[in-house]
């Protein structure tokens, strides 16, 4: 039967509209990393001059799009997601839903699908524009690219679903997501590039998800293979968040 | 045979006891009312009923599939503030094997499709909630407190709707603690206290238990001692020039044969309420 379906398609599509409803969603998951790129790249020479510290690389054609990959995918992870199943959750509506025949594990796959959509789409189109723009490379090693991208997005879903799972209200997630993504942000590189952080820092970053996302996307980005370390870092990550959305998410 | 039995339902969270012993039965095709005060277990039970909590003990029946023949309005559940009432429906007679045309039901509840939830007032909230109980065409609504914080007039739209739903053949769980609303709705109405059902019986048959009195009340300067001594009359209680006489079902045919005219005015008679029957009931009343 279709309503017991665990993506049912007018769920799917009601929750679409919804979201193209709220467009801060959409500027914040696609539009600003894909303007950061393009703005930043174009206006700083130096980001379109081959650096010593990435190896005689130039900054736009692997860590930029990187970056902002990532913080496309921070967004979308910690802001969004969790924002919107915790306001369905503290309003009653997956409690209403729940005395339908439809499941509200259904409310969470579509909204899971629905934002990993927005992220993918995101990174499409600053690989697309980045290309025409800025002349940036297409990725090289495209299916080494998808499996991070897909591997970064899953540990980021399941801390953000682990987040969704503990705040008690809508307040607390938005603050909470803010507070764990900016820190994120920085240890990812975007603000100071690994290759210039002190070891230490560098260290602690390789460890966090941020740090092993973002490194392994510029690593595949630039052609090179990603390292085991963020590899496993990132599945640990994504272990421990789904583990704990598991165990801790409540429907009502 | 019962549509709903409810058998020595216990629901207990830690320490707290919120259903001690609740048993009922529902008839198919009636209104059958909860009653009680905030707190005495109202909810708890059609939520049990509803099977969105496990009963700590007890029996609970339900002759239809929870899910697919059974429509739940819940208090304190709300929809995305920029879903459409249209598509709200139609989002949820997807969930559903069966549903009723959304369109249909949407010219019964009367409201316009393209509106916003956060736009509807607080008795279009109400019909909409309504509504979507009823999409997937049900044998039983379950309906927690639909008219609180409604106003007077929005009340009455409301109780019409529901009056339609009976003639749809529908069985009704109804719970609230407006007598107003059992006794305009309710074919049998069940009344809760501290967790337990005190009575179940008709709206009548409540009021009837209560000891049905009539009550006359008027002014007057001259004597009433006489009225005491009437076969038709139970209690005189005079307050200054204010004079409540109680008795049976005659006592103001009785009263007015017996005064002497022009001395009486401000004459009016009232009979037990079901306002009245819930306060001896229970010994508290239900607001």
């Amino acid at each position: 039967m279709a309503s017991t379906a665990l993506f049912p398609a007018r769920l799917a599509v009601t929750e679409f509209k919804l979201y193209l409803r709220e467009p801060l969603a959409a500027f914040f998951g696609i539009v600003l990393p894909l303007a950061l790129l393009l703005i930043l790249g174009a206006a700083i020479p130096d980001f379109r001059k081959p650096a010593a510290d990435l190896g005689g690389a130039r900054p736009v054609d692997a860590h930029l799009p990187g970056m902002m990959i990532l913080l496309s995918v921070l967004t979308v992870a910690f802001s969004v997601l969790p924002a919107v199943l915790v306001l369905y959750r503290e309003r009653g509506v997956l409690r209403r839903m729940s005395t339908t025949p439809m499941r509200p594990i259904s409310m969470l796959t579509v909204q899971l699908v629905l934002n990993a959509a927005v992220a993918a789409l995101a990174t499409v189109l600053m690989l697309v524009f980045g290309h025409l723009i800025l002349d940036v490379p297409y990725p090289p090693m495209p299916l080494a690219f998808i499996g991070v991208f897909l591997l970064g997005a899953v540990t980021m879903f399941g801390i953000g679903l682990a987040l969704a799972a503990v705040a008690p209200n809508s307040r607390v997630v938005q603050g909470v997501g803010a507070g764990v993504m900016f820190p994120l942000l920085f240890l990812g590189g975007v603000w100071l590039p690994r290759p210039l952080m002190p070891d230490w820092l560098r260290t602690v970053s390789d460890y966090s998800p941020a740090g092993a996302f973002g490194q392994a996307l510029t690593d595949v980005l630039a052609n090179r293979s990603p390292s085991l370390l963020h590899l496993v870092v990132m599945a640990a990550w994504a272990t421990l968040g789904i583990a704990a959305a598991t165990r801790w998410f409540r429907w009502e | 045979m019962p549509i709903i039995t409810v058998e020595n339902l216990h629901k207990r969270y830690g320490d707290k006891v919120a259903v001690a012993d609740v048993s009922f039965s529902v008839e198919q095709g009636e209104i059958f009312g909860i009653v009680g005060r905030n707190g005495a277990g109202k909810t708890t039970t059609v939520e049990c009923v509803a099977g969105l909590r496990t009963p700590t003990s007890g029996k609970i029946k339900v002759a239809a599939d929870l899910k697919q023949q059974v429509g739940v309005q819940l208090q304190d559940c709300s929809l995305p503030d920029k879903l459409r009432v249209g598509e709200a429906l139609d989002l949820y007679a997807s969930f559903y094997a069966n549903p009723v045309s959304p369109a249909a039901l949407l010219e019964e509840v009367g409201l316009d499709p393209r509106q916003a939830f956060a736009k509807l007032s607080g008795g279009q909230r109400q019909r909409l909630s309504i509504a979507l109980a009823l999409v997937g065409n049900p044998t039983i609504a379950i309906l927690d407190e639909l008219t609180t914080g409604l106003d007077p007039q929005a009340r009455r739209e409301t109780w019409g709707l529901i009056e339609r739903i009976k003639e749809r053949g529908v069985t009704v769980l109804l719970v609230t603690h407006f007598m107003e609303e059992v006794e305009r709705l309710c074919d049998r109405v069940a009344i809760i206290s501290d967790g337990a059902v005190l009575a179940v019986d008709t709206p009548a048959g409540l009021i009837a238990r209560a000891g049905s009195s009539d009550r006359v009340i008027f002014r007057t300067s001259g004597s009433v001692a006489k009225l005491s001594t009437l076969p038709e009359v139970t209690s005189v209680v005079v307050e200054g020039d204010l004079v409540t006489v109680t008795g049976d079902a005659n006592v103001l045919h009785a009263v007015v044969l017996t005064l002497p005219a022009g001395q009486v005015s401000e004459l009016r008679s009232e009979r037990t309420t079901l306002d009245d029957a819930f306060l001896s009931l229970t010994g508290h009343s239900a607001t």
